[in-house]
Formats: C-alpha cells, sequence, structure tokens
C-alpha cells in the first residue's frame, strides 16, 4: 500500500547523463519492493503550472541512517519538469508517492537470473540484484545504452554480478549493438531461468520474444506515460493476456509496470487489438 | 484499514466552526467536496490516501452498457496548468461496476453518485433502468458529453433537444425519490439555454462543467499528440471557463441545485465556485497532482470560509451574486475636494 509523504532532498549526484536523487521517504523503504515506483510533484500548484507528477523506478532504498527512511531516484533530465527536480538542492522538500506498482516477481527457490537494462532502465535492476542474491540466485547482468554516457549502474552491476556484459550503439563502451544481440548466448551459458528486463518497449519486446523462444520467463518493466501513476486516470495502458486468455487494456501503474514478458501483445501496444475485451466493433462486421 | 497519508500540514490546526454540510436536491451531504467524475475510478484507488466516506461523495468513472476498451495511446498530453485526455470510456461495463465497484463503495459506506454513459438515448435510459433494480447509489450523473451516435457522433450536451431527450428518458427510468444531475459541456454557444432544456426535460440538478475540447501537436513527430486526436482539456487552465458557466447557469435558474467543477486545486478555487453559485464541488485532475486532494481541499475550505465569517457553507452559495453594498455616507469632515481628484 502506498504512502504520501514529504520528503526532503539529501542529495543530487550526477552519474553519466543522468541523476540520482535521494530523498527521505518516511515509511518508503520498509514497504519498497524492486520494480516499485515513485511518484514526484512537480512543485506546488500555486507556483507550478505542471499538474502531473512525475514516476521514477526506485533504484534502492536505506531503511535507517542519519537521514532515517530514504529513497534513491534516477532522474534523466528530459523536459521541464525532470529539468526542475534535478535543480533540487540539499533540504529541498518534495511531495512524494510510493511504492506504487507491482513489483518484480521473485523465484521461491534459488535460480539462475538474467538482468536486462537499457539505458537507466537499469535503475531497479540493482535494487532487483540485491533481493535475488539474498534469496541465493545466480545473476548476470546485460547493460546497453545508445552510448557510453548513457549507461547507468556499471560499477554497482560489477559489484553484484556473477558477469556483467555491456553494449553500446556506437561502439564507445563495451560490444558495439544492441543487448538483445548476444541475449540468446547469454542464456545458454548461465543456464538462465527467469529473464528480468528494464528499458525501451523496443528492447523490451526483443527480450520477451528471445526469452519465450528459450522457453524460460520474462519479467518486463514498462515505461507507458502516466498520469496519476495510482490508477484512476487510465492513460497508460496497453493490452496484456491475461489468465483466461483474454486481452485487456490493463493499467501499467497499477496492474504493471511489470508484467510477464509472454503476456503483453507488444507489436500491439499503442493500439486496441481487435479482440480486446470491449474493444470498438468492427466496422460492417456489427449490424 | 489504517490511513496511509503522512502529509504535515494537512490535519487542520483546529477545526474550524462551520457547518460544512450541503443538499444537492433531497440530498444531504457532510462536505460540499465531492471527488470528479473519470479521476476517481471507484474511489478505491484514492481510499488508501484519505477516507474517501469524509467527502461529500465519491462521484464514479462514467459507466457504460457493456465493457469498454476505451481508445488507443497516447491517451494522454500535459499542457499549461493543465491536460489533455482522450482515454474512450475504458470501463468493465455496468454488470461489473454494480458487483465489484457500487457494492464495494456501499460496503465501505461512502456516498455515491454513479454516473453514466451513452451512445444513445436508449442506452442511458437502459443503464438507469438497470441501477434503480440493484440501488445503493445516492444520485446519477448524466454525462451527456459522449458522442451520439444518431448524430454524427456530435456530442449530446452541444445541442437542447438532444440533451433534454436524453435527461427525460433517464428522469422516467429512475426512482422519483434518487436526484439525477446533467452534466454540461462548455463547448456551446449558451450553456444557460442547454441548462434550462436539461431543468425542464427533468434534471434535478447540473453539474458543470465536463472538458472543453481541445488538441496538441508533438513538435518532435510533427503529428498529433493524442492516439484520438482531439481530447479533453482539464486542469486549472479551465477553471475561469468553469467559475463563467456556473455563475451564468446560476442567473438563470437561482435555485436549482448545482455541482461546480474545473481545475479546482485548493479551498480558495472551491470557495470561488461555491462563491458563483455551486452547491457542491467536484475536483478532479488535481487528484493526479495529489491524491489526498479532495480531503485537503475540503480542510482548506473549511478555514477559508470560516475566516469570511460564513457560519455555514451554504450561505456562501452564490454570494457573489448580491447586490453591491451601498455606498458608505460620506463624512461629515469631508475635505470636499474638487471632483477630478
Amino acid at each position: 500500500m502506498p504512502v504520501q509523504v514529504r520528503g526532503e532532498v539529501v542529495s543530487v549526484r550526477r552519474a553519466g547523463q543522468y541523476h540520482v536523487l535521494t530523498v527521505t521517504a518516511p515509511g518508503v523503504p520498509e514497504l519498497a519492493r524492486p520494480g516499485n515506483f515513485a511518484t514526484l510533484a512537480i512543485g506546488d500548484l500555486d507556483s507550478s503550472g505542471l499538474i502531473l507528477r512525475r514516476a521514477f523506478s526506485i533504484h534502492g532504498v536505506q531503511s535507517r541512517g542519519i537521514y532515517g527512511g530514504t529513497i534513491d531516484l534516477v532522474v534523466a533530465d528530459s523536459g521541464p519538469g525532470t529539468h526542475w527536480l534535478v535543480q533540487r538542492r540539499r533540504g529541498d522538500v518534495l511531495d512524494i508517492v510510493a511504492p506504487l506498482g507491482k513489483p518484480f516477481a521473485l523465484p521461491r527457490d534459488p535460480a539462475s537470473c538474467l538482468l536486462v537494462g537499457g539505458g537507466y532502465g537499469s535503475a531497479p535492476l540493482v535494487f532487483l540484484a540485491d533481493h535475488l542474491r539474498a534469496r541465493g540466485c545466480r545473476v548476470d547482468v546485460i547493460l546497453g545504452a545508445s552510448t557510453e554516457e548513457k549507461l547507468f549502474g556499471v560499477l554497482e552491476a560489477k559489484r553484484i554480478a556473477s558477469t556483467v556484459a555491456i553494449t553500446t550503439e556506437d561502439g564507445s563502451l563495451g560490444g558495439t549493438g544492441l543487448v538483445t544481440d548476444h541475449l540468446r548466448e547469454a542464456i545458454e551459458r548461465a543456464k538462465t531461468d527467469v529473464v528480468y528486463a528494464c528499458g525501451p518497449m523496443g528492447m523490451l519486446a526483443a527480450v520477451a520474444g528471445i526469452a519465450s523462444d528459450a522457453g524460460i520467463y520474462s519479467q518486463c518493466a514498462v515505461e507507458e506515460s502516466m498520469a496519476c501513476g495510482v490508477g484512476v486516470c487510465m492513460t497508460c495502458v496497453l493490452p496484456v493476456i491475461g489468465d483466461d486468455g483474454v486481452t485487456r487494456m490493463l493499467r501499467s501503474c497499477v496492474e504493471g509496470p511489470i508484467f510477464r514478458g509472454d503476456r503483453v501483445r507488444w507489436a500491439d501496444v499503442g493500439t486496441i487489438p481487435p479482440d480486446t475485451l470491449g474493444a470498438p466493433q468492427v466496422e460492417g462486421r456489427t449490424s | 484499514m489504517t490511513r496511509a497519508v503522512v502529509r504535515q500540514g494537512s490535519v487542520a490546526a483546529a477545526a474550524p466552526n462551520i457547518d460544512m454540510s450541503t443538499r444537492l436536491g433531497p440530498v444531504g451531504l457532510p462536505s460540499p467536496v465531492l471527488t470528479a467524475s473519470g479521476c476517481a475510478a471507484s474511489g478505491r484507488e484514492l481510499d488508501q490516501f484519505f477516507d474517501i466516506t469524509s467527502i461529500g461523495a465519491v462521484v464514479t468513472k462514467s459507466i457504460m452498457m457493456e465493457p469498454r476498451s476505451g481508445r488507443a495511446t497516447p491517451r494522454m498530453a500535459e499542457t499549461p496548468s493543465g491536460m489533455l485526455n482522450s482515454i474512450g470510456l475504458q470501463g468493465p461495463g455496468v454488470h461489473a461496476f454494480i458487483e465489484r465497484d457500487l457494492a464495494w463503495l456501499r460496503e465501505r459506506g461512502a456516498r455515491v453518485i454513479v454516473s453514466i454513459a451513452g451512445g444513445t438515448t436508449q442506452e442511458f435510459e437502459d443503464l438507469a433502468k438497470i441501477l434503480r433494480q440493484h440501488g445503493g447509489f445516492d444520485a446519477i450523473e448524466v454525462n451527456i458529453s459522449c458522442p451520439n451516435v444518431a448524430d454524427r457522433g456530435q456530442v449530446f450536451a452541444c445541442r437542447a433537444d438532444s440533451s433534454a431527450a436524453v435527461i427525460s428518458g433517464v428522469r422516467r427510468s429512475t426512482d422519483p425519490s434518487i436526484p439525477i444531475f446533467a452534466k454540461l459541456s462548455p463547448d456551446v454557444t449558451d450553456i444557460a439555454t442547454i441548462a434550462l432544456a436539461c431543468v425542464r426535460a427533468g434534471a434535478d440538478g447540473l453539474s458543470l462543467i465536463n472538458t472543453t475540447l481541445g488538441m496538441v501537436i508533438d513538435t518532435e513527430t510533427m503529428r498529433p499528440a493524442l492516439a484520438g486526436v482531439t481530447g479533453g482539456l482539464s486542469g486549472p487552465a479551465i477553471r475561469p471557463i468553469a467559475v463563467r458557466c456556473i455563475w451564468q447557469v446560476r442567473d438563470v435558474l437561482p435555485d436549482i441545485p448545482l455541482i461546480g467543477m474545473g481545475g479546482i486545486r485548493n479551498g480558495a478555487d472551491a470557495f470561488e465556485f461555491i462563491l458563483a453559485g455551486a452547491d457542491a464541488v467536484s475536483v478532479g485532475t488535481v487528484t493526479f497532482h495529489d491524491p489526498s486532494a479532495p480531503a485537503r481541499i475540503h480542510g482548506e475550505l473549511a478555514r477559508l470560509a470560516s475566516e469570511r465569517g460564513f457560519a455555514s457553507v451554504r450561505d456562501a452559495v452564490s454570494y457573489a451574486h448580491r447586490e453591491p453594498e451601498p455606498e458608505p455616507e460620506s463624512d461629515d469632515d469631508d475635505l470636499g475636494l474638487p471632483e477630478w481628484v
């Protein structure tokens, strides 16, 4: 269950092209699980014209310490709202709602887990790796981005994972290409039981497809644009196949953001597939 | 269930001495602050952030007869002090709504205003009949701002005759003790004309305003930002339009219950609607910014109305319409300055 709290900025530090925001969030670290996200208000509405909260997957939590409970969020300075956030300074107050969304499902027994992150989609993966390792799981990591500056979490991944592979599209670090280029070999080498992925939709679609071909589960964290983050606005929907085989437009904020890769209709994201529950009737087919 | 909200300053330091109850026709409410249809789903999600039984009522997302997938994404674009949305009334259909959502709201003890939407006058009537069989709600809000299948997809609310046809159908099909509210669109030449037509057709009250039609073009892709091309604009950006609509409708209908909505952020904004003539207010888009906004706004409104000297929030309804105060008598020791000073 999420809480709405006022947090104080502890630090904003640069990490490549991104910023890591550490903010106090009383009560949140104890509740947060890997894959959960937090939303932040962009100022108050007396001074800000940006009415929508911004959502960030939780990168890490510290339950205690000199600041009490804090959470770490990774912010890409990509618009007026995130620009305002990265300009916050120690002591500034933020309105936080967290933890939100369904977390990654974790294997009950020790398993071999492959974590794939694209860009700053790697933000929740270190948090996830900690939990997987605590359960005795093997953890391998593949991180990719268009260029070195857009990679995130390489050092942290090296600290915790059995192996770390890096790819960049321009070859500025690691192998040249995409994270999916060597995914099949990585799955074979590590005898992977489950793939966890977070990154752009195109990457998730490719990872989910390769995992399905290999006969293993994938857990994908989707990034859909959201207005509320708490399940009321119906903005962040995508077509997902349910246990009953029926496709529904599910909210990524409350029914996700983690979905089984084989359940999301990746090719149809951004559309209403005609066989979706309640889809508009096709012209001419109905009386 | 424990309340999750830990918002400093959201709890009133001292409860102001003011009666916050209001009436919507036969329905008494302990607070004039309601949720807005489409911004609170069916209350369950927001109940994590504030006690939904503490506000006036939950106005549920418009329900239609059958399950609906809604429109393709993107469904939303942020705009200055607002947002544009084109959801397409995604919902589970009335039967699932009654079994899951209405049943939960009833068990939770919330007051409920059910919003209904239809593509035809008949669908509105059928929805009213089905709801009548089940009961468990306090009022119906009729969302006539949806496309009329029989009229090239023009929204019912843009014409007096189509609005009146829906309202009279719903009124006929609803328990006479349950008030029905027509939710009006601001996208009309004269909202008072539509308001009068709805009341003549049997509306017990009016809700205004729905979103106003807008459009955003993404300058990167150079295409419309929404999959639905156009969308409804909501949020503080439209508040002055909404206040104007309440004012104009109150002028022609001095006694009809009005629910005001459109960009309310805080207690002062809610107070503005009440002064313009609203008996109650719905808080919508701001809940996306602050999920505990309805409860916060209730507290802020109570403090502000009390500070302005009102013993009951109902006394503030339409207060801005009062006759101008008489000019104060000129003082005896008037300096007698010439008029042009």
